[in-house]
């Protein structure tokens, strides 16, 4: 009887390890095989130059410039008004409400929509009705809106996270609602933010429908310069490259190297966040 | 009872009712509470003296559908500060309360004791040190954590975490400290502790305390009240209530017959 157990157990936990393993697995042999086809361009000149004779030589500087705009704009408008939301949702709102009832489906919703719906909604919205034009201020408000519901889910269980009695705590001693959330519950939860914002982070570097029609174009002459600007981008580099490419012998190499620049962009960036979020977490521990 | 003047009272409680929603908590509670003594609640569980406490410092406010009816008087101002013309906020920087687990902030020892004097605006280190220093000492903290103040309060153990959330309700200089069963989720040595602290708390701080613990209140307390079904049955001096109890029921719940 207790064999038969014993034995059970150590089935299913080599399953759960067999699949962590093959995560780790599929991690690593998808990065192999970037670094194979994609090290070969890899170098200082292809990461600062701009490109030359029809993309089939030089650098990939537009591209990641128009990432990093695109990525920092889109944070920097959504994450505001996310934190907002979430801070109302969680500590002012009645939790059983009508109205409260409606924000939660309706960011429960969004989160599903595909990318392109986005791209297009932007392309009609901000491209067109607000008169912004293919730019990164178009292209930045588009992806706002589509991290937005990410953003306020993830802020939202951060809150959640953070026990009432710490409330109860600051209200015993006096404080106001809002400085209770500003001193205790912002404070404690913002390791739990933090990590909503690497998830933003990378979901917005990689993304290919939403800026197809509200900022990216395949070819600029020169950086941008304004916020009206249209932009490259690295995932519509790739996408570019691929489909449209009309020399593959030297473009796909360059289309490969493009994506392990993309890749090795967002793990920096993520892993930037990681660290400053294990600070965070040491001086907040409960 | 207007006949102890306003010397001896910190304040009383007149015909006191709470609602929680439709459900009627508390039935006409009238008690005087002597300053600078610590006034007991004891009784069964769901007699209401948890609810009583917190409408003392007007916690109930923090969620909805709850109602008070009746007053708690303050003295000397004499202002009813159940009245919702009061600002609840300003009652709780004046009024206290420590809770029955150990509650302190995921910030250092110095900032859960400093967080009520900034909440207040003070913002001069050298005011927020003394204050926390003499907080901690208070508390019968001090000796034990002067050397790691910026240490994390999550390090300490339950007991002094608990005389921690002591020091940081004292250092706002609160004239009523309200105590929810403070020792029910500590061991028995840290509980002593705490007791003896509360007795000397006492010259300082109007208390009440709320416990189950009946040793507890005869050992603490000078005054008791018994509480059964969310009303005063008794009120007493701690002496008589626990030796020649005037009510029957009180005298059963003393005796253990019930709770």
């Amino acid at each position: 009887m207790v064999k038969a157990r014993a034995i059970k157990e150590m089935l299913l936990f080599n399953m759960l390890r067999l699949a962590v393993i093959i995560i780790m697995l599929s991690f690593f042999i998808v990065l192999y095989f970037l670094a194979i086809h994609g090290l070969k361009v890899l170098s200082i000149p292809f990461l600062i130059e701009m490109p030359r004779s029809g993309m089939t030589e030089g650098g990939i500087m537009p591209a990641i410039l128009g990432t990093f705009y695109l990525t920092l704009g889109s944070i920097i408008i959504a994450f505001p008004m996310a934190l907002f939301t979430a801070i109302y949702m969680t500590e002012y709102a009645e939790t059983r409400s009508k109205i409260m009832q409606t924000v939660r489906i309706a960011v429960n919703t969004l989160v599903g929509v595909p990318s392109v719906v986005y791209g297009l909604f932007g392309f009609a919205i901000f491209v067109k009705v607000f008169g912004f034009g293919v730019s990164i201020l178009a292209g930045s408000f588009t992806m706002a809106v589509m991290l937005l519901p990410i953003l306020i889910r993830a802020t939202q269980e951060a809150l959640l996270a953070v026990p009432n009695s710490f409330r109860e705590a600051s209200f015993a001693v006096g404080a106001s609602k809002w400085q209770t959330i500003k001193r205790v519950v912002l404070s404690s939860s913002a390791p739990g933010i933090l990590t909503g914002i690497i998830l933003s982070i990378s979901r917005a570097a990689g993304e290919t429908a939403t800026i197809m029609f509200t900022a990216v174009t395949f070819f600029t002459l020169s950086l941008p310069d304004s916020i009206f600007s249209e932009v490259m981008a690295l995932p519509y580099h790739i996408y570019g490259l691929m489909t449209e490419g009309a020399f593959p012998e030297k473009q796909v190499p360059i289309a490969y190297g493009t994506t392990l620049v993309l890749v090795l962009l967002v793990l920096s960036l993520s892993l930037t966040a990681i660290i400053l979020r294990i600070n965070l977490r040491r001086k907040r521990k409960w | 009872m207007s006949e102890k003047g306003l010397k001896e009272l910190k304040s009383e409680v007149k015909n006191l009712n709470f609602y929680y929603g439709d459900v009627h908590a508390l039935k006409n509670i009238s008690l005087p509470i002597e300053r600078r003594k610590v006034t007991a609640l004891i009784g069964p569980s769901g007699c209401g003296k948890t609810t009583f406490l917190r409408c003392v410092n007007r916690m109930h406010d923090l969620y909805s559908h709850n109602r008070y009816e009746g007053e708690i008087i303050l003295y000397p101002e004499g202002i009813n500060i159940i009245s919702s013309s009061i600002d609840p906020i300003e009652i709780r920087m004046q009024i206290s309360m420590v809770f029955q687990k150990p509650n302190p902030f995921p910030k250092s020892i110095y900032e859960n004791v400093a967080y009520g004097l900034r909440v207040r605006g003070i913002k001069k280190s050298q005011i927020l040190a003394e204050k926390v220093e003499k907080s901690l000492r208070g508390a019968a903290l001090w000796d034990e954590v002067k050397d790691r103040l910026n240490n994390s309060a999550f390090d300490l153990s339950g007991g002094q975490q608990q005389r921690l959330c002591i020091a940081r309700a004292l250092a706002t200089n609160p004239r009523i400290l309200l105590f929810d069963e403070p020792t029910s989720a500590l061991d028995p040595t840290a509980t002593s502790k705490i007791e003896e602290l509360i007795i000397q708390l006492k010259d300082e701080v109007t208390i009440i305390i709320v416990t189950h613990n009946m040793q507890q209140a005869a050992r603490v307390s000078d005054y008791t009240a018994f509480m059964y079904l969310g009303e005063i049955v008794e009120h007493d001096k701690t002496d008589k209530i626990f030796t020649a109890p005037s009510n029957k029921l009180t005298e059963e719940y003393i005796t253990g017959r019930f709770g």
